[in-house]
């Protein structure tokens, strides 16, 4: 028995037609300048179910397929392939045009290549198809679906193409193949589904009733799925600026919370971590190019230890002279910070340098129907909760942050006791300017590099660490979250010019209330 | 009789040497001076930076082929910093200090609305090469870009045909300024006047610099999945453009299903880019690189030596676009007013402006209005190809005449197509 299926199956395989020819005006018709003329060939090669034609459509929507006089063919390497045989044009048409698509006949393209595909044997291959084919289903593609349908034994598959059908089916002209379609549809809650089935609730599209009504509970049901994605979707972006507000203010509460230094120059550490990330994917470009995909990983301690060691410089430099002395310290750094702007200008020109996201930070991940979550997003929450652990260890768990707390709440008491408080103040300060260079590689990922960056990013860091409560880390991190969710509501609300009018507003009728901050400094803090 | 012929020689060169150097220092005394006025840092400079290349390239190239009227150019490029008061102090400051004879600048309308009052003041000569949203003729100001007639209505004309996927609800989204904001004033009358309602039409704008696009994406989703066909026209400018694409791309909002077409949006802000999920999204210009002909490829050619020579930043992948052209042909049509005129002073020289006419890198023969400051040109609307150039998708037979004052705005109908002339 295995033995015949065996030869069988050789005898199968050299019987597959590696080319068949295809029609030769329904190819010649591809070419046509008319788009509908494309469309209706493109259409007629999707239903032929014949193979060969995979390879002429994808070529076509990847704009591969030339013309030259009446002659369609591909390059194959070097060698010009006929669309219609599949045999090798020699010698091969030394000037062609390619065939321009729109993006009217590349939906018709994908359609009719994921038609094709579903008479495939690889089921992986069946499966994206069928995929493919949730949107854009037209009633032309009804017979085919049915085919595909009936040959179909997995059950994955088979529940897309029903999807695939009932959509394909609302343009029956049978009023009771489209109440079976609109009750299908209802389980697939997508926004495409959505807008498939609105134009239903319409008397003057729709004629018949019962089709009107189904659609209607069809639509109720989406409609409430649809909206559970939209809320969380909004409360993850929320997250996302929020992360991104406390990656850059949290070195910031450590220099202005704990230290006291009004650190103007903070943005500026920022960008100095965003190069730092530009100048490492350069490197990597340059030797390691297969491991390009990782330059973001290796960024983070370079950049830490980039911004944290201008931090020191800063600190040693100019900031240490005038500790006590808020207005000197704000006018100093100011001019620190156009200091270094004009350096980033000098060293990498004063355009916007590009870093690329890596690959494994493209695209995103559909959790429900209707909602994308992107990548780089998702990862810089994570890496903001390990930048978050991270400090709080130190400031927590070992000798330094212990140092570093007993300075906050008595220099002298500290100093008294044998605690260093100058080199204690190098090091938080270093410290927080570290951090702040892990936050500009984070913003490299998202935002635009340029040496002016950080200006952008001052006034919103000095806004979470005064909202949250000066001296405390935790104020930070619930103030971040907290503006981050309501600019995002807002956002959706009233659109992004008021949304942050609106934000500025809050902060400062909620400061002038609770002058402190979220949470106040308790206990033995003494002032000056 | 050696002696004396010797003497004679001596004479002879020192004097022709004397001869050779004072002319030699009085045509370097008498160069025209010409202004360039862009952004070269803040949220611009990701556009207006090429402007000043194309600028310089092709004031090298005036220069290399004998000057103009005899004498060379000599550009003095200043940097107004994206900051828009600042642009009307380097306009003064070129006027008036530096003495050029004409300026070319200016990216954006709240830029080109900063520096008027000062062209206006000093009689200066601008030249403004990107496409803007009309409403306006100024004796001082020549437009070498497009006006929304010549942009914006026909781009949406075509979301609207069968080709473009027959869009039926419209989501305006731009950068909160003066350009898109009229803009979308226009495109809201015009669609009105296709029998589009307000309830299909979404108003979205963000400021300047603007990198977080979640909540817009996730907006226009939803809008597109309330029944009817939907397309965005984005009049994002600057830098924001590429945080926007990016959200774009990672949100997986494919052309096929909501088609984005942008105005302000061309090969140099998509350089930054990975366009594999862009591919399909549009944008409408007078000019694309990948367009092909001979004075084109003559243009994209000139342009990568100068990159190369001038070792700028990327040099290997610079490419061209559609205000870069524009620059171009500016220049060129300049030199030819002056040579026309036989004089740099700014009355002569737009006297002689009028119906002047250049090969464009377009193809075609770009012709400067007799009377409205505009250029004539064709339209063209482009697909975003996977390598970042645009594929032609659709264009206008020949070149369209300007109309600055779009008759979508009530009251426009009464003004006249020429510039007052005092």
């Amino acid at each position: 028995m295995i033995r015949r299926l065996l030869i069988l199956l050789f005898c199968l395989v050299p019987a597959l037609p590696v080319w068949a020819a295809l029609d030769p005006a329904l190819v010649k018709r591809l070419a046509a300048d008319d788009s509908d003329a494309k469309i209706a060939a493109i259409q007629q090669l999707g239903a032929s179910g014949d193979r060969a034609a995979v390879k002429v459509l994808k070529a076509l929507a990847n704009d591969e397929l030339l013309v030259a006089g009446d002659k369609v063919f591909l390059l194959d390497g070097e060698t010009a392939v006929d669309a219609v045989s599949g045999a090798a044009i020699v010698p091969a048409p030394e000037s062609y045009d390619t065939i321009t698509i729109n993006n009217r006949i590349r939906a018709e393209l994908s359609n009719a290549i994921a038609t094709l595909r579903l008479l495939n044997p690889d089921r992986a291959v069946r499966l994206a198809a069928a995929q493919e084919l949730q949107s854009n289903s037209g009633i032309e593609m009804a017979p085919v679906l049915a085919k595909a349908l009936a040959r179909e034994t997995d059950t994955e598959i088979k529940h897309l193409l029903k999807l695939a059908q009932a959509q394909a089916n609302l343009g029956s002209p049978d009023a009771d193949a489209r109440l079976a379609a609109v009750q299908a549809l209802a389980d697939d809650a997508t926004p495409n589904t959505r807008n498939l089935l609105l134009p239903l609730l319409d008397p003057a599209t729709e004629a018949d009733a019962r089709v009107r009504t189904a659609a209607k509970s069809s639509l109720n049901l989406i409609e409430s799925r649809l909206a559970v994605g939209e809320t969380i979707g909004q409360i993850f972006s929320g997250l996302s600026l929020g992360s991104i507000l406390l990656l850059a203010a949290l070195g910031l509460a450590i220099t202005y919370g704990v230290m006291g230094v009004i650190n103007m120059a903070h943005g500026e550490l920022l960008m100095v971590g965003a190069y730092t990330a530009y100048a490492v994917q350069g490197l990597f470009q340059r030797y390691l190019p297969d491991y390009i995909d990782w330059y973001v990983l290796a960024a983070i301690p370079v950049a830490f230890a980039a911004a944290g060691l201008v931090g020191i410089a800063l600190e040693r430099s100019v900031i240490r002279w005038l500790y006590g002395r808020p207005l000197e310290t704000l006018l100093a750094t100011w001019g620190l910070s156009l200091i270094l702007i004009q350096a980033a200008r000098v060293i990498f020109g004063a355009q916007n340098v590009e870093v690329a996201n890596p690959s494994w930070m493209s695209g995103g991940i559909e959790v429900m129907a209707g909602l994308v979550l992107p990548w780089n997003r998702i990862v810089i929450i994570g890496f903001t909760l390990f930048v978050l652990a991270l400090v709080w260890l130190l400031m927590q768990k070992t000798r330094l942050g212990l140092f570093v707390r007993a300075v906050t709440q008595n220099r002298q008491m500290a100093g008294c006791v044998g605690v260093p408080t100058a080199r204690i103040d190098t090091l938080a300060f270093g410290l927080g300017a570290g951090i702040a260079g892990l936050g500009g590689v984070a913003l490299s990922q998202i935002a635009n590099v340029g040496p002016d960056m950080g200006q952008g990013y001052i006034v919103d860091s000095f806004m979470v660490v005064v909202l949250g409560g000066v001296g405390q880390l935790a104020g930070a991190v619930w103030a971040a979250l907290g503006l981050g969710v309501v600019t995002k509501f807002l956002e959706g609300w009233a659109g992004a010019v008021i949304a942050k009018i609106v934000v500025l507003v809050i902060v400062i009728v909620f400061i002038q209330k609770r002058p402190q901050g979220l949470f106040a400094l308790k206990g033995r803090f003494v002032e000056n | 009789m050696q002696r004396r012929n010797f003497i004679k020689a001596a004479t002879l060169t020192v004097a022709l040497a004397a001869a050779g150097l004072t002319s030699l220092s009085a045509l370097a005394a008498d160069t025209i001076k010409v202004g360039i006025l862009h952004s070269l840092s803040g949220t611009m400079a990701i556009s207006e930076t090429a402007l000043k290349e194309t600028a310089l390239m092709t004031i090298d190239e005036i220069n290399k082929s004998g000057g103009v009227m005899g004498k060379k150019l000599e550009p003095v490029v200043v940097d107004p910093a994206s900051n828009w008061p600042l642009f009307a102090e380097k306009a003064r400051q070129l006027i008036a200090k530096d003495k050029v004879a004409v300026v070319f600048g200016c990216w954006t309308s709240v830029s080109r609305k900063s520096v008027l009052p000062v062209f206006k003041e000093l009689n200066g000569l601008l030249f403004y090469p990107v496409q803007y949203e009309g409403e306006e003729l100024e004796k001082n100001v020549f437009y070498t870009g497009a006006a929304p007639n010549q942009q914006a209505i026909p781009a949406v004309e075509y979301l609207m045909s069968k080709d473009g996927g027959s869009a039926k609800r419209f989501v305006l989204l731009g950068t909160d300024y003066v350009y898109p904001r009229t803009t979308n004033k226009i495109l809201r009358a015009f669609l009105h006047s296709k029998g589009v309602k307000d309830a299909d039409i979404m108003e979205e704008y963000t400021p300047f610099g603007h990198s977080d696009y979640q909540t817009i994406i996730a907006k226009i989703k939803k809008f597109a999945s309330e029944g009817k066909k939907t397309a965005v026209v984005s009049t994002i400018n600057g830098d924001s453009n590429v945080p926007f694409y990016k959200e774009l791309g990672n949100a997986g909002l494919k052309a096929t299903d909501v088609p984005v077409v942008a105005f302000s949006v061309g090969e140099e802000e998509l350089r930054g880019v990975d366009t594999k999920p862009l591919l399909g999204h549009l944008a409408a210009w007078n000019y694309f690189e990948s367009i092909k002909n001979p004075t084109n490829a003559k243009f994209i050619k000139m342009y990568k030596d100068w990159a190369k020579k001038q070792n700028l930043p990327n040099a290997g992948t610079v490419v061209t676009n559609d205000p870069m052209e524009a620059t171009y042909i500016g220049i060129h049509m300049w030199k030819q007013a002056v040579e026309k005129a036989k004089s740099t002073d700014t009355d002569k020289v737009i006297a002689a402006m009028a119906g002047q006419t250049f090969k464009a890198p377009s193809g075609f023969t770009a012709t400067m209005d007799p009377k409205n400051h505009h250029l004539h040109k064709p339209v063209f609307i482009g697909e975003i190809r996977p390598d970042g150039q645009f594929n032609v998708v659709w264009k206008t037979p020949g070149p369209v005449k300007a109309q600055p004052w779009s008759p979508f705005i009530p009251g426009n109908d009464k003004k006249k197509d020429e510039p007052d002339t005092k």
